[in-house]
């Protein structure tokens, strides 16, 4: 055992000593996991960190018996109450499974059986393991139910998982795992694909349940803040080796290793906004968006006219300046994506959008054309922005192909510089993208909208995909640019502390409207709409110092932003609360809170 | 149970099909060289008979009229006569309706009462010697022609074995099941084939599906897993896909009724178009036409039956 | 999100380490060879009666044996051979073309031409695949050109689909969105980025349609639609056999063998396309 650690009274309930686990393929053996030990003390919460490719989940499905076929424990022992659960059978391993040590996954809907209702996939697991009968495992699993603060569990018992919200179905997958009352909880990204307010609420309710029940919990995650919060131990890997061990305290102030200490400086901090302040709007703006309105239509009924509407994005306008770094941040379904689609002209919209001081209404095809050149966008997943029939040479060129810019010669040369601005070798040119890693797609997306020099690049949630360390210099590339040729961002993102970090302006949007916007000292430093500070406080902080202050308690469902026809939502009116910090001055009455 | 008012509205949906299958038949059979009058009626009409039709089809009026007549007749339930059976084709259709049905119905439950177990050995022991069995033998079966498959049948078992009757169909119920045993058996080995290889592609994507994976990490046997997760989420992709083969199913019919020689819509759609029977080539056409759109529609009823996701 | 999984690898590439693929594609070739070269790979001419050796089982004179007619089998399914694989080429090609370029207007434009269009296959895919086809013969008159004008009016519609629901797909993907915004024309958007990663999943169905095709280019021939006799075609050998059964098997078995191999070729390959697509994502 390793110094510094307190395991607990007793021995430690769960034990991993020597870990190996390989993946064969072709063959070969490609080590994922090497000499990995560890312990669990009974009701302790320990966290496994790391980045993709790390081993972290995959030593979560040996430790409970699920590795997929190809991966097999080459050595090491996990020892449950002195078995070892690599050598048990698999009968013995079932009970185990669920009774004794229960897991949840990251992608609640793809988890649970869509054709089966809520209730009979609780009370089948809950028969599995104990001798009840249906009228009782129904009743444990109400209760398992209210446990996690789900309102009306008979009624969600009868729906089917397709029908609850992704924050309500994981809710769903830990009262299936907790209504067996096991030992240990393993969670494997619980809230990663979850919204931040939601993934507020699930964590508190981890936490809250751990205390309740007394259940050791595994925590799987990459999100340090995440870690800091929850954490009461940490261990660290990389490329499937355990980097550090020890207490959260110690791992984040007096961090050993020197991965550590890269991984917890990348990751992003909130702070109050400070930083370079706003650069002064002394040039006309880039874009302009005035009273935007996008709309969708639902269709229904026999003749399939328009019953309902979605209101995407309901009265916003901003406008972004040259070299600034906007940023629209909110969660998902506020809107924010559709804005930028729209300003790239491929929604239709009403109200008046501008770019480069065109308006973008009543174009010519020609004109829409050459609008392209001004502004560029750069998507989510680059493996998807990309053709997977072409060479990366051809596609960052195809921009230039377009707009007939320069000779062959010239373009190659164009792009060839381009790749040496965002840090790829040049030789790279001839390959496809499936050949190169998230962050290197990225890469080949941003030469590929730098191509036609724009005067702004729409990131739409760009870095979110990516790793913190791989994400961390995508932002440094970013900036870089910024500087370099005095580009405008649009920074579109749901993560606050990224959004803290790298802009200038901040607008926070919600159900299609800004409810806050200004400078990001005056919208971090003095957050003054709740849904701002709720927010704000929903970001898990990387220091496990930080005090937590009370959290509202979000009872019910989200609100939709469907509407019947001609009724619409209630209009947020923004009020300059002085140096252009404009509030919202409704309540998003939407929004209940119960304390 | 509002997933299920689709029910109500969907026919209404029908009717453009509907009009253009019926613009289609129509316009199928005038499209045959030849004086319509004698083509309907047969080389020895009577010329009585003649003017009879004439009058009854509009065959002096305009193209356009002559859809409108037809519409008309069809409404009245008046489909023509058939010259070879000298009876009315609605008639003829009705009295030949059952054992094409019931060659259907039994060629579809037979298919699934085969597929089901074949592809669940194949998908839970996957590529072993079971596996790679039963994937070359339904990826050979899906080019195994109706015909000849049934001929095969008919050696093995009518003449060699002497088990089962080689062609009819017979009175009783019983007579009728054994009649059809051999040629419904025909069809479900096709149909095996092309269930088997999409059930098995369902089956293997469900045991590697996070909802297997999270299931036995509640602690599910195997058992349980494959039967209540995996096998019903890869169904509902067979039912459509049912639905989309019941055009290839119904043709698949025809010849095999041929084969067999039993007295279905099928043979009777052959025997019209070899002796000229126009009458009855239009009559059957549309029948299979309309049957298939009412199949779609009962595929879609099952499909929101049995996954509650779909909106239709 | 899950990257589109349309990629053929580089050529050579193909078929190392791919049994599956290489068994396929020799059946096929196989058949090609048998098809070019029959009149010099058939031991007897195909329609030369003898009635002095009528119905011989399988001999080494006669490995297939021979028919009511006399006529060597081996050679009959030899030259049939020409007949079935053009039936199963030609009846693929026609409708492949036409109904690519229906379809990709129809998922790429939206609006009014993919609604007729719809409306069109939803018609067409209401009658079974074969009624349709025999009315139409109907009316042309059976043999082998009404067969494939046939084929061309009813078969382009599942390819029409296909494409279709691919392009519908794809549309939505990043890169096209992606290609959208970067000023892209619809035509370029259309020819050079949607369509090859379409196709690339119309390949895998190709082979499928033709076993189809096949199956019923037979099956017509054997009702006596299609191919005529005397003309050796695998469909008619069976029809023609059929009164034999019960003497000589042979005649019925071995024809109606050669179209499941050439099947179990088209099929083969089919599943190995299938998976060198699935196997890049």
């Amino acid at each position: 055992m390793e110094t510094g650690m307190q395991a607990g009274p007793g021995a430690p309930l769960l034990s991993v000593r020597g870990l190996t686990l390989a993946a064969s393929r072709g063959g070969e053996d490609l080590p994922l996991v090497e000499g990995l030990s560890f312990d669990l003390a009974w009701g302790e919460t320990l966290a496994i960190a790391g980045e993709s490719g790390s081993g972290k989940s995959i030593t979560s499905l040996a430790v409970i018996g699920l590795l997929p076929p190809a991966v097999r424990a080459v050595a090491g022992r996990v020892l449950l109450g002195g078995r070892d659960l690599l050598a048990l059978p698999e009968a013995a391993m079932r009970r185990i499974r669920g009774g004794r040590i229960a897991m949840i996954f990251q992608e609640p809907m793809t988890s649970l059986n869509p054709v089966m209702s809520v209730g009979a996939q609780l009370v089948e697991a809950i028969c599995a393991h104990e001798p009840l009968s249906r009228r009782e495992a129904r009743q444990r699993a109400a209760a398992a139910l209210h446990a996690v603060r789900i309102a009306q569990p008979e009624r969600r018992m009868r729906q089917f998982p397709h029908e609850l919200s992704g924050g309500m179905r994981q809710r769903v997958m830990i009262a299936m795992a907790l209504a067996l009352r096991p030992d240990v909880l393993i969670c494997d990204e619980p809230t990663t694909a979850l919204d931040v307010t939601v993934q507020r609420e699930v964590l508190d309710l981890l936490r809250e349940l751990q205390r309740e029940t007394g259940t050791a919990l595994v925590l799987i995650t990459h999100d340090m803040g995440v870690v800091a919060e929850m954490a009461t131990r940490v261990i660290v890997m990389r490329a499937g080796q355990m980097v550090e061990e020890g207490p959260v305290e110690r791992i984040f102030a007096a961090p050993r290793a020197d991965y550590t200490r890269e991984l917890l400086a990348a990751v992003p901090r909130m702070g109050r906004g400070e930083g370079a302040p706003a650069p002064v709007a002394k040039a006309a703006p880039v874009a302009r968006l005035a009273d935007l309105r996008v709309r969708f239509d639902i269709r229904g009924g026999l003749l399939q006219r328009v019953t309902h509407r979605v209101h995407a994005v309901e009265h916003v306008d901003f406008d972004i300046l040259p070299a600034e770094t906007f940023a629209l941040v909110g969660e998902s379904g506020c809107g924010k994506s559709t804005i930028a689609r729209a300003l790239v002209g491929l929604v239709p919209f009403q109200g008046h959008v501008e770019v480069a001081g065109k308006a973008l209404r009543g174009l010519s095809a020609r004109g829409r054309r050459a609008l392209c050149r001004d502004v560029q966008m750069v998507f989510q997943d680059p493996m998807a922005a990309l053709d997977p029939r072409m060479r990366v040479g051809d596609l960052v060129a195809e921009p230039l192909v377009i707009h007939g810019i320069g000779t062959d010669r010239e373009r190659r040369a164009r792009v060839a510089e381009l790749f040496a601005r965002v840090g790829l070798p040049q030789e790279v040119a001839d390959r496809y993208p499936h050949e190169f890693s998230g962050g290197q797609r990225q890469r080949i997306c941003i030469a590929r909208a730098l191509a036609p020099r724009p005067k702004l690049i729409i990131c739409d949630e760009s870095v979110s995909a990516l790793d913190v360390s791989v994400q961390a210099r995508i932002l440094a590339l970013l900036e870089a640019l910024k500087r370099e040729f005095g580009i405008a961002y649009l920074f579109i993102s749901h993560d606050m502390a990224v959004v803290e970090n790298i802009a200038d302006r901040v607008a926070v949007m919600y159900l299609g409207q800004i409810v806050e916007l200004g400078t990001r000292a005056q919208v971090f430093g003095d957050p003054r709409h709740p849904y701002t500070r709720r927010l704000i406080e929903a970001v898990p902080v990387p220091d496990p110092a930080h005090a937590a202050p009370p959290r509202l308690r979000l009872s019910g469902e989200v609100p939709s932003p469907i509407h019947a026809l001609g009724q619409g939502p209630a209009r947020a009116v923004l009020r300059d609360t002085g140096g252009g910090h404009l509030v919202a001055d409704t309540e998003m009455t939407a929004v209940r809170t119960t304390a | 149970m509002h997933r299920y008012r689709f029910v109500l509205l969907r026919p209404l949906q029908f009717l453009p099909v509907l009009f253009g299958i019926s613009v289609i038949t129509f316009v199928l059979v005038r499209l045959i060289p030849g004086d319509p009058a004698r083509i309907l009626l047969g080389a020895r009409a009577t010329p009585t008979a003649i003017a009879n039709i004439r009058a009854q089809y509009g065959l002096d009026e305009p193209i356009w009229m002559q859809y409108l007549y037809f519409l008309r007749n069809l409404a009245d339930g008046e489909m023509g006569r058939s010259t070879l059976y000298k009876i009315d084709v609605l008639r003829l259709i009705a009295t030949r309706i059952e054992p094409t049905l019931a060659l259907v119905g039994a060629g579809v439950v037979l298919a699934l009462l085969i597929a089901l177990p074949f592809s669940a050995v194949s998908a839970r022991r996957r590529g072993g010697a079971a596996d790679h069995a039963v994937r070359l033998v339904s990826t050979a079966g899906i080019g195994f022609p109706s015909f000849w498959l049934g001929a095969m049948l008919i050696l093995l078992f009518s003449v060699h074995l002497g088990w089962l009757p080689v062609s009819g169909y017979g009175e009783t119920l019983a007579g009728k099941l054994t009649h059809l045993a051999l040629p419904g058996l025909t069809i479900a080995l096709s149909l095996s084939a092309v269930l088997t290889r999409s059930l098995r592609a369902g089956m293997i994507a469900g045991l590697q599906s996070d909802v297997a994976t999270a299931a036995r990490a509640r602690g599910m046997p195997e058992g349980v897993v494959f039967w209540r997760h995996v096998v019903p989420n890869a169904l509902v992709p067979v039912v459509n896909l049912l639905a989309v083969n019941i055009g290839w199913l119904i043709g698949g019919t025809v010849v095999v009724e041929s084969v067999f020689a039993v007295p279905g819509l099928g043979n009777l759609m052959v025997r019209g178009i070899f002796s000229r029977d126009y009458m009855v080539v239009q009559g059957v056409a549309l029948t299979f036409a309309v049957a298939t759109v009412l199949i779609n529609f009962l595929a879609d009823i099952v499909t929101v039956a049995l996954d509650p996701r779909v909106e239709l | 999100m899950t990257a589109p999984a349309r990629i053929l690898p580089r050529p050579g590439a193909w078929l190392a380490g791919r049994p599956m693929l290489l068994a396929g594609l020799a059946i096929l070739a196989g058949f090609a060879v048998l098809a070019l070269f029959a009149p010099w790979i058939a031991p007897h001419d195909p329609v030369l009666q003898d009635g002095s050796l009528r119905l011989v089982p399988p001999s080494p004179a006669h490995p297939f044996g021979t028919d009511n007619f006399g006529r060597d089998v081996l050679s009959r399914v030899i030259w049939g051979a020409r007949i079935d694989l053009q039936i199963a080429v030609i009846g693929v090609v026609f409708p492949f073309l036409i109904g690519t370029a229906a379809g990709t207007m129809a998922g790429f434009f939206g609006g009014w031409v993919d609604a007729l269009l719809m409306r069109l296959i939803d018609v067409v895919l209401a009658f079974p695949f074969l009624v349709l086809m025999l009315s139409i013969i109907t009316i042309l008159g059976p043999g082998l050109g009404s067969f494939y004008i046939a084929m061309a009016l009813v078969g382009w519609v599942s390819y029409a689909r296909l494409i279709r629901a691919q392009i519908l797909v794809l549309k939505t993907q990043d890169f096209a969105v992606a290609a959208t915004s970067l000023g892209f024309s619809r035509a370029r958007i259309m020819f050079r980025h949607l369509l090859p990663n379409a196709l690339a999943g119309s390949l895998v169905f190709v082979m499928s349609d033709a076993v189809l095709v096949l199956l019923n280019g037979a099956a017509i021939s054997y009702l006596g639609l299609g191919v005529q006799p005397p003309v050796a075609e695998w469909g008619v050998m069976v029809a023609e056999a059929q009164g034999f059964i019960t003497q000589a098997w042979w005649i019925t078995l071995f024809p109606g063998l050669a179209i499941v191999v050439l099947a179990f070729g088209f099929s083969l390959t089919g599943d190995a396309l299938a998976d060198l697509m699935g196997a890049r994502e």
